[in-house]
């Protein structure tokens, strides 16, 4: 790779030992991917909640942090992804003490980094979105997708190490999804169904998601004559990254890189209403039993907890069925303040602050509650926790309302 | 004793001598993995139930979040982890996670190469050369 001046400096040691290391450590995954230089970037998200640091990365970051200040603190804007554990509510679901002073460490270490503690998977629809064309290094895949693919920025998925190493030299290697060229669809789909929800949304993203062969297949999608919002496409993205590892789509008079398309004639892969419907009856279980509902992955917008609260307003969760619902602390502040909290709660529900379920040790969660069947309208949370003991099951956020005040599946 | 040797891409780590275990299915560490027990936990997967402690995994792609990044390194301080690994495309996240945790990885063969090792063959890998030596191929009678 060819380095500039400032990565020359960095790499002899001149900003500190922290910085050469994560120099290092990129330049180690740039010459990967054969990346022929580094890019600036202007924001870092990182994801390291402590289910996936462990006690290994918690003492990492911790080691990090005994540095002096002019060397550990991170050169970019850096922000997190959810934690592992919510302060406020982590009694109501049982979660191991030990895992809340897991959190408590590893937040303390990141703080004296100078990281600052959003907590949140859609730091894109509430802090610093990006703009097309700017360089970023985000550290979750529902966010890496949006931003390259709703909003034209420009990164890699980029894993905590990584992220963490961006953040202390400002940069990352100039690979994937920086370079134009990567960026470009190689797979055609058209859709011969409307999708009506957010569950259709992750539905279809799943079924993109499964046929993409790699990290390098880009799909444009054809067939949408509306124009979908903001959190249609976090559904959507977010599934299509969880099945496929999938950094980019385009939707064809939507998503602004679609021109990027140039095959004129390409083989089409259509998607119609029956794969949307095989791609639920795969989730369904032989019987109705059901354990608990979890609206996550991604957190819930404002207007996705304002459209919960306004389905169970007046309902309650019944006595064998948990509710749990995730959403950003800045979210769940101006829910406080719009009553929006207030009608989620009085059903039975609860809300977990700054969190995702399925980084909260959802495996132990889950035996600590008995909880094996869960229903959720995340088509990502749905294919996660297939690996965590859970058997799930996908539907809309209106049937999951109703299934968990009946306390059972209704289909 | 029979050696056939394949090129990937230049990959991440140091050479390593192990025992494949070898699917044609996808990876990620916290969608398919119980990490405190060793062994692939979700049922669709190939390798459900099967231990990959100590073992060179051999999968196809890639696939799902971020965490594998972090959670290499965790695995192997624990020592519940595989041995190296093997894939026709690695993402991002595999990579950075391999050289966080200075776990052996290469990727790009020419050919698929959870067709060319089977679960059994004593492998080694030299991933600064992109280079693996099937060392004696497990019996296929």
């Amino acid at each position: 790779m060819k380095l500039s001046h400032k990565e020359l400096e960095i790499q002899s040691g001149q900003f500190g030992e922290v910085r050469k290391l994560a120099l290092e450590h990129q330049i180690q995954v740039g010459k990967f991917f054969d990346a022929q230089s580094f890019v600036e970037i202007s924001q870092v998200h990182i994801m390291a909640d402590t289910e996936a640091l462990g006690l290994a990365g918690i003492e990492y970051l911790e080691n990090l942090a005994q540095y002096p200040d002019p060397q550990k603190q991170v050169w970019v804007p850096t922000i997190t992804d959810p934690r592992g554990s919510d302060f406020k509510s982590f009694k109501k679901i049982k979660q191991n003490k030990r895992f809340v002073d897991m959190e408590k460490r590893a937040i303390d270490a990141f703080k004296q980094l100078n990281v600052m503690m959003t907590d949140t998977c859609i730091n894109y629809q509430v802090f610093m979105p990006p703009v097309k064309g700017e360089h970023l290094a985000f550290g979750d895949t529902g966010s890496s997708i949006y931003a390259n693919s709703v909003l034209g920025a420009r990164t890699n998925f980029e894993g905590g190490p990584s992220a963490l190493a961006a953040s202390l030299t400002g940069r990352t290697p100039m690979y994937g999804l920086h370079l134009e060229q990567n960026r470009i669809p190689n797979k055609y789909f058209k859709l011969n169904v409307r999708p009506t929800n957010f569950s259709d949304w992750g539905a279809l993203g799943g079924i993109i998601g499964k046929q993409m062969n790699s990290y390098w297949d880009v799909p444009i999608i054809y067939g949408i004559d509306f124009k979908p919002t903001s959190d249609e496409l976090k559904h959507f993205g977010a599934a299509m990254a969880s099945f496929g590892s999938t950094p980019m789509f385009h939707i064809a008079e939507v998503t602004p890189e679609d021109h990027l398309a140039q095959n004129k004639n390409p083989k089409m892969n259509n998607i119609s209403l029956s794969d949307l419907n095989n791609f639920y009856k795969s989730y369904l279980p032989k019987d109705d039993h059901l354990d608990v509902v979890v609206f996550a992955a991604p957190q819930l917008s404002l207007n996705e907890m304002r459209i919960l609260s306004e389905l169970l307003d007046g309902n309650k969760i019944h006595p064998k069925v948990s509710l749990l619902v995730c959403t950003p602390s800045a979210v769940k502040v101006l829910c406080d303040k719009n009553g929006i909290s207030k009608k989620i709660e009085n059903s039975g529900g609860i809300i977990l602050e700054g969190v995702c379920f399925y980084n909260m040790h959802a495996r132990e969660i889950g035996e600590a509650n008995g909880w094996k069947r869960l229903m959720s309208n995340s088509a990502k949370i749905i294919n996660i926790l297939g690996g965590y003991g859970y058997e799930t099951i996908l539907n809309s956020m209106e049937k999951c309302v109703i299934s968990a005040c009946q306390g059972k599946i209704v289909k | 004793m029979k050696e056939n040797v394949y090129f990937g891409h230049i990959g991440i780590g140091e050479p390593v001598k192990g025992e494949a275990l070898v699917a044609d299915d996808n990876f990620s560490a916290r969608y398919d993995l119980d990490r405190i027990n060793g062994i692939f936990s979700r049922k669709s997967h190939k390798l459900f139930n099967q231990s990959y402690v100590n073992k060179i995994l051999v999968l196809n792609v890639a696939k799902g979040g971020v965490a594998t990044a972090w959670m290499f390194r965790s695995m192997k301080i624990s020592k519940i982890c595989p041995k190296a690994l093997l894939l026709n495309f690695a993402n991002p996240i595999i990579a950075q996670g391999a050289a966080h945790a200075n776990l052996p990885l290469i990727d790009r063969f020419k050919s698929d190469i959870t067709k060319i090792i089977k679960s059994g063959d004593i492998i080694k890998l030299f991933p600064k050369e992109g280079k693996i030596a099937i060392l004696n191929e497990k019996s296929t009678n």
